[in-house]
This record gives C-alpha cells, sequence and structure tokens, in this order.
C-alpha cells in the first residue's frame, strides 16, 4: 500500500503532495498518509471530495499526527 | 449568448471577492475552476496550524473552503521555486515592506494564462476591485497586469468589469456584461452584502494573508539576505521565519526559539538539519541554531535556551546540543541573566 509521509509540511503542502502522489495512482489504489498539520484533516478530505476520491479514514494520534486513508477514484 | 459552454479559470485566493467573482461566472452558466498558486508566503493560517494555544479559527484552507462552497475543483500549484525571482526582482519595486504586489499579480494571471492555454480553457477571472489595493488595483496598473501576464482581453473581472473596457468574453457574448459588476473602492459592503446573499462563508473580507506585507516577517527575511551576504531563500528559511522567536546574538549566528510545543514539534522538523538545543531535565524550547559557531557561540546558545526554559532560576541547566548527524553532547550552564540578555537581539 503506498504510503505518503507529509509530516512537518505546511498547507497547502499536504494536499500538493497527496494530489502528486494520487496522479500515479490508479481507480482502487489506496493512499495512507501522515501528516503533522492538524489543518490536513480538513484540507486533504475537502480536496478529495472535490476530486471524487474517498476517504477512508482521517484520525488524529495521541502525538497529534493526523493520519489519512484515501481510496482512489478515476 | 452562444450555445458553447465557455470554460473560465478563476484565481481563488480564498478571500472574499475571488470568491464572488467566480460565483457571478456560475451564475452566467459559465464552466469555472479554480487555481491557487502557493507561493510560501501567502499562508496567514501556519501559524494558528503550528501552535497549539492558537485553536481560536478554523484550521482549513481558505481556497478549498471556497471551492467546496461553489462546488468547483480547485488546483492547487506550487510555485515556490518561480516565485523567488518575483520577491527577489520585482520589476515595479515594493510596497510598504518587501511585497511585490503588481509582479505578483502579473506572475498569477501569467501562470494561469498558462495552464488555461494548456487545459482548453477561454477566459481567466480574477476578484480585483478598481481602487481596492494601493498598487496592484489601480486604473493605471490593472492594464499593466493584463499586459505583462499576457492575458490581455482574455482577463475578466467581474466584480468591477463595468468600470473598465469590454474585454473578449463580454464582447464575445461569453457572458452578459449587463450582469457583472461595477465595484469600486476599499469599501467593502457591498461585497459583505452580496456573500450573505449567497450565504457564504468566508475566512476574512481580503484575501491578503501574504507574509510579505508584514514588517516583522520582512525585516526577518531581510536580516537573513544581510546575514547570508546575498538575497537568496529556500522553502525551508521562509517557512522558518514564521515559527518562533528569533534572536541574533551574534552577527554570525541566529537562534529560533520554539514558544510552546506546537512550534516545538514543528522545530523537531529540521533537527536533521541543524544544530538544536533543549534543556534535558527542565521543560522548555528547543531551539535551532544557524550559522557557524565557536565553543564561546555555544555555551552563550545554551545559556539563552536555559533562559527561555522552566529552569531558568535555577543555577544550572543541562542543555542538550544535538547535532544535525545525531550526537550530542551535554553542557551544564548557567541561565543567561536579564542583565545579559539584550533586547536588541530580538528580530
Amino acid at each position: 500500500m503506498p504510503h505518503l509521509d507529509a509530516r512537518y509540511l505546511l498547507c497547502p503542502m499536504p494536499v500538493i503532495r497527496v494530489g502528486a502522489c494520487i496522479a500515479n495512482l490508479v481507480s482502487g489504489d489506496v493512499l495512507t498518509v501522515t501528516c503533522t498539520d492538524r489543518g490536513a484533516l480538513n484540507d486533504v478530505p475537502a480536496w478529495c471530495r472535490l476530486e471524487g476520491h474517498e476517504v477512508i479514514q482521517a484520525t488524529t494520534d495521541p502525538y497529534g499526527d493526523v493520519r489519512l486513508t484515501i481510496r482512489v477514484k478515476k | 449568448m452562444e450555445n458553447v459552454k465557455r470554460k473560465a479559470v478563476v484565481l481563488l485566493s480564498g478571500g472574499l471577492d475571488s470568491l464572488l467573482a467566480a460565483r457571478l461566472m456560475l451564475d452566467q452558466g459559465i464552466h469555472v475552476e479554480g487555481i491557487n498558486f502557493f507561493t510560501g508566503f501567502c499562508v496567514a493560517g501556519h501559524t494558528h496550524a503550528v501552535r497549539k494555544d492558537r485553536q481560536d479559527r478554523a484550521l482549513r484552507n481558505s481556497a478549498l473552503h471556497c471551492a467546496e462552497q461553489l462546488g468547483i475543483r480547485l488546483h492547487i500549484v506550487d510555485v515556490i521555486d518561480e516565485y523567488k525571482d518575483v520577491v527577489l526582482n520585482p520589476r515595479h519595486g515594493y510596497g510598504a515592506y518587501l511585497n511585490p504586489c503588481l509582479d505578483c499579480k502579473g506572475f498569477m494571471v501569467g501562470k494561469a494564462r498558462l495552464w488555461m492555454e494548456q487545459n482548453g480553457f477561454d477566459f481567466i477571472v480574477t476578484g480585483e476591485v478598481l481602487g481596492q489595493r494601493p498598487m496592484s488595483q489601480r486604473r493605471d496598473t490593472l492594464p499593466v497586469v493584463a499586459r505583462e501576464s499576457g492575458a490581455l482581453d482574455r482577463l475578466l473581472r467581474p466584480l468591477c468589469a463595468r468600470l473598465l473596457a469590454p474585454t473578449l468574453p463580454e464582447r464575445e457574448g461569453w457572458v452578459d456584461r449587463d450582469q457583472l459588476l461595477a465595484l469600486n473602492g476599499r469599501n467593502r459592503k457591498p461585497q459583505i452584502a452580496l456573500a450573505q446573499a449567497y450565504g457564504f462563508e468566508y475566512a476574512q473580507p481580503a484575501g491578503g494573508c501574504c507574509f510579505l506585507t508584514d514588517e516583522n516577517y520582512a525585516h526577518k527575511l531581510q536580516d537573513l539576505w544581510q546575514s547570508r551576504g546575498e538575497r537568496r531563500y529556500d522553502f525551508d528559511d521562509i517557512m522558518l521565519l514564521k515559527v518562533g522567536r528569533h534572536l541574533r546574538p551574534r552577527p554570525h549566528f541566529k537562534l529560533i526559539v520554539g514558544r510552546e510545543e506546537g512550534e516545538n514539534r514543528f522545530l523537531e522538523g529540521y533537527r536533521n538539519r541543524f544544530v538544536h538545543l533543549w534543556a534535558t531535565e527542565h521543560n522548555g524550547p528547543l531551539v535551532l541554531l544557524q550559522g557557524d559557531t565557536d565553543e564561546a557561540d555555544l555555551d552563550l546558545a545554551a545559556s539563552i535556551t536555559a533562559r527561555f526554559g522552566q529552569g531558568r532560576a535555577a543555577p544550572s541547566v543541562r542543555v542538550a546540543v544535538g547535532q544535525p548527524g545525531g550526537s550530542q553532547d551535554l553542557r551544564d550552564t548557567k541561565p543567561l541573566p536579564s542583565h545579559a540578555f539584550d533586547a536588541c537581539w530580538y528580530l
């Protein structure tokens, strides 16, 4: 399963990196992402809604890291 | 109006004006997609993203939120490297601080023009309002943006279009000029009323959240250039200028002191790039050190680190000095007393 480490990147870089990553994936692929910018918890799902990708899981761990799981839909 | 559905790309900043401009186009049956350029500077929300004590507003990208309200796609484009030339060599000079507003607008519209051409779109839309901004939105500078960007009459400003010469989309009947607006000046009440009528949420009346218009930020950026002896920066430089207290105790080195847990966490991401210091037996900041230092400098940096932590009143504080490679040494240091701390060190 492809994973994107977007820790220590601030908005909107996590969204830009997720977009670049998904550009190289095909429909049905599942991408996991880790971010430290808490805004990513809103921004990445918002971008996915606009692009039609499915956010399967979006959580924040006790240390504050945001973890997202995205199913690519093209 | 002809039957072909025309396509417009709107520069969506996340502010109110471009949100309304996009909506006016949607109202006329235009296919609209948004584009947002990330320069590294237009990011006021970063302070809130980093600091844990700033939870007073929603942590979200304003441009994305606008796109969601409009129901349009948003293309966020990283222009950090290309934008350096705009910051370093603005043809039209700076505003009050290091803000190259006119060059910036020309650059962004120019990038949007390229995107328009590459993606088969017909025209560009911005939320500019005649007379709203002192540098880039004057009657004599709006044509400069259209000309230098190469967009020419494919650049439509729906909020003030009726005060300007008709553009190609208006002349060709792609949009109805009579339904466009004639807003003028800095009064934003008409936009706020329109936003209420549409039921829009917006982050701030103006999209302007550029750090280059901030006096303190501009001072820190100039200090960076001065210390290097040349005007250059990279992405991490401009990110770090937004975080922490910045002190220059000596001309040849600078300290970035985390102010709270969120900033310390952010600065942790730079431990493999800079010498860093922290108190091992007291709570306190993570401190990044930039510059070339000798042992006396490291002792001073350690005592400053101790001063900003909870051991500031202790006779001695153990401070770790970490190297980018991972090695570290420990120093027992006396926190720098007030009389030895020079307020002029603050940038």
